[in-house]
């Protein structure tokens, strides 16, 4: 029998599930304050999904105001944080957007369609502010290499992001790879989409105009991920977590692509006045959030929603997380258009409701009123927790277990080969050859480059030509954050600006991924809490604006939670493409050059992780002015045709990026230290990166150098098929290589 | 005369047809957009059939394309001689519709499989390769899933004693049988390639070759000499 409004009235003693739906008692008291009476099951399914942690944000909200709150004043920012993505004035009357989200719990249960919806649900995301994608990029962190749920989880994750994305037709430039045991049980899949528009195109997710129609488009709803969003992603594994494998939607990239093609046709059209992608929380999250941005009222007949199975009930209709499906509001004459372009691109496209303005979402399922609410309410209004925290326990003990106790190698060539096979330094190409990079044939820069880069002129068919370019790279470093939230969360940042930076593009815009473990753990809260305030405050350093993210909680099996884990994204533009500086050496005879101090740290270093197997004392200062100097010297002198190459240190240090740079075309090196060799060779400093510059263009570049106040020291010459560091070791290239790529596939083949 | 008019052909799901469009215009073409829909070649002197998955390749790749409208044009014009070459999918749905012999099946790694690779052009009696060297070997991007070649014993003995293979990978990256990258019908105005010629014509972007443009250049010669 159907819940209806009336029936709930009648009925207001009627037990309902809500703490099944992963309510708790209050938020289900205030539901009823709400409505005056108890909810009907499709009300309490839309707020059930609307106040899970992953869709109201509720117990990071207090802490995520810092990003606006301390956010740099930047003229860039055209669409800041709230929207689906933020957008960012790339100059010339050009816009890009970018967002990262994960994807991790799901990942887990179903690693290749887990994945694969990781991708697809960003990319809506960016198609909904009115973009075309143009790329996408993914940071992947899994359980130790050589564990056997490792060998499941990551060759189906890889194979889910290489089988959808390549399918859509988008080129992935870059990201992540990385390993440590805390992943075991949640590896994170983080996955970044990046689309582009002209400034005055911009798409928002609102439903103005009493009238005017609601359209749902693209896949018809079927039972896929029915309360994925509250009860997968909000809820901590136990062992049972096989018996949710329904619970993990399914996607169909080639539905997606056709989605794409036939939203841009919409656009140009100019048939499109509000529009919103259908995510976690189906036409729940669709319809009460376009509802509370517009006119504030809208009518749904859920009847005429296509089923792929006609006997879901309206509260599955509801939660569904069916993929590829989005959610437009059209003006009643632009209605046949809208439906041509539909029908041209094969994609259904069915009128289930429209705009009204009497501040109520009203919907109904055969004939009678099922749902009746303030859309804000559910939307806008959830529950927010301040969630108390402190320090762990461990923390000073942790940080007090420095470095300094381990034992120094007597053999540093032996270490450079031990770091540089083991699986977070050794290549990634296994993963990334299986990603098509070249689709739309727009890829300047792509892994293993620090950052991929992007030209723009010919991204969008007949657009103004222009010379510019965008760079964009993840960073993010687990083990500095366990040390240190506060200073992790500046490293990935930092790490992530000044990847931009040495491709020559000039940082601009952040976007973040938050994974942590149960915010309900008052010590994993206070990870949070830091990570978040140390982000917003180097943002505000660097003058990069945060636009928009994603946090992930409870990624912890049992009590034991992950490593603080904040992954950052970092935009940046590049006025004329051609002038960007390829990763490494690129031809013989140039001068070698190491911008950056390097001290004496060790603290959550690969070597340390590697060879001892030790996490302790304190991560790499995070020197944001020193940051910011390199990163305009970098910019300048790349503006300047200064630089033939560079690569960014971070982790393995010095030793690993020398390596890394010979590899990248097979050209040798010969480099004398001025220091001591262990500390020059493997400390993880930030703020540094390794250029090449040609002879005659050494002095101008030191004396740009001195004006920035970067420090500059020669090092030695490219050429020669070896890596010589003078006194210390010479390695043939070729050994760096077969060492460098083996490792990965005799993990994985 | 007015320039050679290259189409290019957009099936559901087709993925570098903007890219194959670029590059007929680099080598000095006009590109004609062709739609599966229509039974209309809109008179073009050559086609293009780009990659991607059409129809998501859910059946078999290149299986439903084949029947798309505007293949019942485009298989006679290409019987008749018009000078086709499709590149991965495009080489797919060319074999499904029997212009090309044999098929292409799942690579022997199981895993798709985005490299640069080096090929050597084994005929340049062709549409689309008169620009080559004879054993020229040159680097043309790669990035397929389904792309190892098969045919059958005599089949494959009829394309080598034709000289019907027209490109050969050096390094098979597949398990291509015998290597084979790209094969041409009888008449040679045909031609089917795995690799991927228009992601390798300009030195900004891409593969670090310009190889690619090649196989454009070939076409417009053909057809300024025809």
């Amino acid at each position: 029998m159907t819940d209806s409004v009336k029936r709930a009235a009648e009925t207001p003693e009627e037990p309902m599930p809500f703490a099944e739906l992963g309510m708790k008692q209050d938020e289900y008291d205030r539901v009823k304050e709400i409505l005056g009476r108890r909810p009907t099951g499709s009300e309490l399914a839309i707020y059930s999904v609307m106040w899970s942690e992953h869709c109201s944000y509720k117990s990071s909200k207090v802490h995520l105001k810092q990003f606006a709150s301390k956010a740099p004043k930047s003229e860039a920012l055209l669409v800041g944080m709230g929207e689906n993505a933020g957008v960012v004035d790339i100059g010339d009357g050009w816009a890009a957007t970018f967002k990262i989200e994960s994807h991790n719990h799901p990942s887990y249960v179903e690693p290749h369609q887990g994945a694969a919806t990781g991708v697809g649900g960003i990319v809506r995301d960016i198609m909904s502010m009115g973009a075309r994608p143009i790329a996408v990029m993914d940071a992947l962190r899994f359980g130790a290499a050589d564990a056997v749920d490792t060998r499941r989880v990551l060759p189906g994750v890889v194979e889910g992001i290489s089988s959808y994305g390549n399918c859509l037709g988008l080129p992935n430039i870059g990201g992540e790879v990385a390993f440590d045991p805390c992943y075991l049980g949640n590896p994170l899949v983080n996955a970044l989409c990046v689309g582009l528009l002209r400034k005055d195109q911009i798409k928002l997710a609102t439903a103005p105009g009493p009238g005017n129609k609601v359209v749902l488009f693209g896949a018809s709803t079927g039972p896929d991920g029915i309360g994925g969003a509250s009860v997968l992603a909000s809820a901590t594994f136990e062992d049972e977590s096989h018996a949710k494998r329904p619970a993990v939607q399914v996607g169909d990239p080639f539905m997606e692509k056709l989605l794409i093609e036939c939203c841009l046709e919409l656009y140009a059209a100019d048939v499109v006045v509000g529009i919103q992608d259908l995510g976690a929380a189906g036409v729940s999250c669709a319809t009460t959030e376009l509802a509370a941005k517009g006119t504030g009222g809208m009518r749904v007949d859920l009847n005429l929603v296509p089923l792929r199975d006609p006997s879901l009930r309206p509260e599955e209709i509801l939660m569904s997380e069916s993929q590829e499906r989005m959610m437009a509001v059209v003006r009643p004459d632009d209605i046949p258009a809208f439906m041509a372009i539909c029908q041209k691109w094969d994609v259904p496209a069915t009128v289930i409701g429209e705009v009204t303005d009497t501040g109520r979402l009203v919907m109904t399922w055969d004939g009678e009123v099922i749902v009746d609410i303030p859309p804000g309410t559910a939307a806008d209004e959830g529950p927010v927790y301040e969630r108390p925290y402190h320090e762990p326990s461990g923390q000073a003990a942790l940080n007090a277990d420095t470095p300094d106790r381990l034992e120094r190698p007597a053999d540093l060539r032996a270490t450079l080969l031990q770091l540089l096979g083991s699986p977070n330094l050794a290549s990634k190409e296994w993963v990334t050859s299986q990603y098509d990079r070249y689709v739309r044939s727009n890829t300047v820069l792509a892994q293993p480059a620090d950052a991929g880069m992007l030209r723009i002129s010919e991204a969008i068919e007949g657009a103004e030509p222009t010379t510019r370019g965008i760079a964009l790279s993840t960073d993010g470093n687990g083990r500095y954050a366990r040390l240190d939230p506060y200073a992790g969360a500046q490293l990935a940042l930092a790490e992530a600006y000044r990847n931009v930076a040495v491709t020559g593009a000039k940082p601009l815009a952040v976007t973040n991924c938050l994974n942590f473990g149960s915010p309900e753990d008052p010590e994993v809260m206070w990870q949070f809490a830091e990570a978040v305030r140390g982000l917003a405050d180097a943002c505000r350093t660097l003058g990069v604006p945060v636009t928009g993210g994603n946090v992930s909680f409870y990624n912890q099996t049992g009590s034991t939670a992950i490593h603080p884990t904040p992954v950052v994204g970092v935009l940046g533009v590049i006025e004329d493409v051609a002038r960007r500086v390829p990763t490494g050496f690129t031809a013989e005879g140039l001068k070698v050059v190491l911008l950056g101090e390097t001290h004496e740290e060790f603290g959550g270093s690969e070597w340390a992780h590697v060879v001892h197997r030790h996490l302790g004392g304190l991560p790499p200062q995070a020197d944001l002015e020193a940051e910011q100097a390199l990163g305009t010297v970098l910019v300048e002198a790349a503006r300047r045709g200064l630089l033939e190459g560079s690569h960014d240190l971070s982790d393995g240090g010095l030793a690993v990026a020398l390596a890394e740079s010979c590899l990248a075309r097979g050209i040798g090196a010969s480099v004398a230290l001025s220091g001591e060799a262990f500390t020059d060779l493997f400390s993880e400093s930030a703020a540094r990166a390794l250029v090449t510059v040609r002879p005659e263009a050494h002095e101008e570049f030191a004396s740009l150098c001195a004006r920035h106040e970067v420090p500059c020291y020669g090092l030695g010459t490219t050429g020669g098929t070896s890596l010589v560091v003078e006194g210390v070791f010479e390695v043939p290239v070729e050994e760096l290589r077969e060492t460098h790529s083996a490792a990965l596939p005799a993990l994985f083949n | 005369m007015s320039a050679a008019r290259v189409g290019v052909v957009t099936f559901p799901g087709t993925l570098d047809d903007q890219d194959a469009a670029r590059a007929v215009r680099l080598a000095g073409a006009e590109a004609v957009p062709l739609w599966h829909a229509d039974h209309d070649l809109k008179g073009v002197d050559a086609v293009f059939l780009p990659g991607g998955f059409s129809y998501g390749d859910y059946l078999r790749c290149g299986a439903i394309s084949r029947f798309a409208p505007l293949m019942e044009e485009l298989i006679p014009a290409a019987r008749a001689g018009l000078p086709v070459l499709g590149t991965c999918n495009g080489f797919q749905i060319l074999c499904e519709a029997h212009l090309l012999p044999g098929a292409l099946t799942r690579n022997a790694s199981l895993h798709y499989v985005c490299r640069d690779q080096r090929v050597r052009i084994e005929q340049t009696a062709t549409s689309w390769t008169n620009m080559f060297g004879q054993g020229q070997e040159i680097v043309l991007p790669i990035k397929h899933g389904e792309g190892r070649y098969v045919a059958s014993d005599e089949t494959l003995a009829a394309l080598e004693a034709g000289g019907h293979v027209v490109v050969r990978y050096l390094g098979n990256p597949n398990g291509s049988l015998n290597d084979i990258a790209g094969i041409r019908n009888e008449a040679g105005n045909v031609v089917g390639l795995m690799p991927h010629p228009e992601h390798a014509v300009e030195e900004l972007v891409g593969a670090p070759s310009t190889d690619g443009l090649g196989f454009f250049t070939s076409i417009l010669k053909k057809l300024v000499n025809a």
